[in-house]
């Protein structure tokens, strides 16, 4: 858990450009860390290549902030 | 019409980021052309370019990030990085930094490149053969095309007139300049931020390149001597890469609000060869009615013109067929000419040349110096025209007039005065 955490912490700083203490869980890609609809594309296509899995466009629109993502991830990453 | 003059400027060459560097380092005599390093070229025909110095942003190295938000430039190729540098020099050097809503939507923004993000797309092609379509970013459409320097320069600078890009090979820059003087002429905006960017040093575009027999393949040792203008030794042009940026502002605009005026442009000039799609017409037709055009437009006679950054790339048909065509221009005027091509310095910029070039004729009638053909050692052709071989001329430069030919037969000439 603590591991992928890390892992999505790791691509949300280096794709959006932002600090690390304002990726928090409760972080909204959006309306927290300053993405726009191509970042989160973008986001989610960096985490499918890092975990080696698909998510699928309707799973992909609920993947709102960071949490999301780590949640999402830990669930369905291989 | 009315008239049109230039207040600001900005670039990024292969001899330094920033317009005085790269200018005194061009009448320094010297050469950007190195042996390219960050690719394989042992199996390409052409191995040496002219390529922008990198490093920390000091002693005129160009340092991205001083420009563009790291975010950022990862999604974009380097043709928008380069025109963001050089369009906030240029912007900064006219001191222009329209806030009022008026201020902005009579400024525009018309930058154009040659070819744009070729490094992007050969990236992309390999992705999707290897990876599929699932792994093509959001960004790399924005990133790579080349009306997306317009659109970020607007962006960054909040600038909402005219949107523009030109795209006419190694004409651009020209193009670009000369366009947006017109849609300030004409009225369409007070103020336009013009010129032309490229990125082509990449593998890709190289293997192309020499594929058309463009490109100097003789001096992969000698990278310095490559470019040689008009000499007789001259085997092709060496590729550059950079922006060129000016600001263009209505006169009357410039003068109410005290700016500094560096020339004025006082005739523009295009034509068509309609002939080849890489080679110039062998009688210079195309290049004859270009600088014909533009004279007429700017009023002026033959025996005004006092220097011309000619396109002069270094290709054994193109620069003769130049030179013909210039002295049927000008006939009896011809002793009193200077012309000299910078391409011997920073090589050739494709898209970005004329604005480069363009700038270079401004700084010649600022500083009444003719910067320098190196390299010229033998000319292949006999010419009462100063070809200015090695070392630049200070002289009396009161008109000039820079030239760009393209891929296509598209042809631009630009005159620009002493005010």
């Amino acid at each position: 858990m603590s591991d992928i955490a890390e892992r999505v912490k790791k691509i949300v700083i280096e794709h959006l450009g932002v600090d690390a203490e304002k990726v928090t869980d409760n972080a909204s890609f959006i309306d927290d860390l300053g993405a726009d609809s191509l970042d989160t594309v973008e986001l989610v296509m960096a985490f499918e290549e890092e975990f080696g899995v698909e998510i699928p466009d309707d799973a992909a629109e609920t993947i709102l902030t960071v949490g999301d993502a780590v949640s999402f991830l830990s669930k369905n990453a291989s | 019409m009315r008239r049109v003059v230039v207040t600001g400027l900005g670039m990024v060459t292969p001899l330094a980021c920033g317009v005085e560097e790269t200018w005194k380092r061009l009448l320094d005599g010297k050469s950007g052309a190195r042996r390219i390093e960050n690719f394989q070229v042992d199996d390409l025909p052409a191995q040496i370019a002219c390529q922008i110095p990198r490093g920390d942003g000091s002693d005129g190295t160009f340092n991205p990030e001083q420009w563009m938000e790291a975010k950022e430039i990862r999604k974009v190729d380097d043709f928008i990085v380069y025109a963001m540098a050089a369009a906030r020099q240029a912007l900064d050097d006219a001191d222009w930094h329209p806030t009022s809503y008026e201020d902005q939507t009579t400024t525009g923004v018309l930058v154009g490149s040659g070819i744009g993000g070729i490094e992007g797309i050969a990236e992309a092609g390999v992705t999707l053969k290897e990876k599929g379509p699932r792994r093509i970013s959001p960004f790399f459409i924005p990133g790579r095309l080349i009306n997306l320097a317009s659109g970020y320069i607007s962006i960054e600078h909040g600038l909402k007139g005219p949107n523009h890009a030109v795209v006419t090979a190694c004409s651009t820059g020209a193009h670009a300049i000369g366009d947006a003087s017109r849609l300030i002429a004409l009225g369409d905006a007070d103020v336009m931020v013009a010129g032309g960017t490229e990125s082509p040093v990449t593998r890709l575009s190289m293997a192309g390149f020499a594929a058309c027999r463009a490109l100097s393949t003789g001096f992969n040792d000698q990278p310095e001597k490559g470019s040689r203008p008009y000499d007789k030794d001259r085997d092709g042009f060496v590729m550059g890469e950079g922006a060129g940026v000016v600001v263009l502002e209505e006169y009357e605009h410039a003068k109410a609000r005290g700016a500094r005026i560096y020339a004025e442009v006082i005739g523009y000039g295009l034509s068509g060869d309609a002939f080849h799609i890489t080679a110039p017409s062998e009688d210079g037709d195309g290049a004859y009615r270009c600088m014909a055009a533009a004279l007429k437009r700017a009023g002026i006679k033959p025996s005004d013109l006092d220097y011309i950054n000619a396109h002069g790339t270094s290709t054994p048909l193109g620069d003769e067929i130049e030179l013909g065509a210039l002295s049927r221009l000008v006939g009896n005027a011809a002793a009193k000419i200077s012309m000299s091509s910078t391409k011997s310095s920073v090589g050739h910029l494709l898209g970005a040349a004329g604005a480069v070039e363009a700038i270079f004729s401004i700084l010649a009638i600022r500083d009444q110096v003719a910067p320098a053909t190196l390299n010229l050692d033998n000319p292949s052709v006999d010419t009462p025209i100063d070809l200015v071989p090695h070392k630049p001329r200070q002289r009396e430069i009161n008109v000039a007039l820079s030239n760009s030919f393209g891929f296509g037969g598209t042809n631009a000439s630009l005159v620009l005065r002493r005010v």
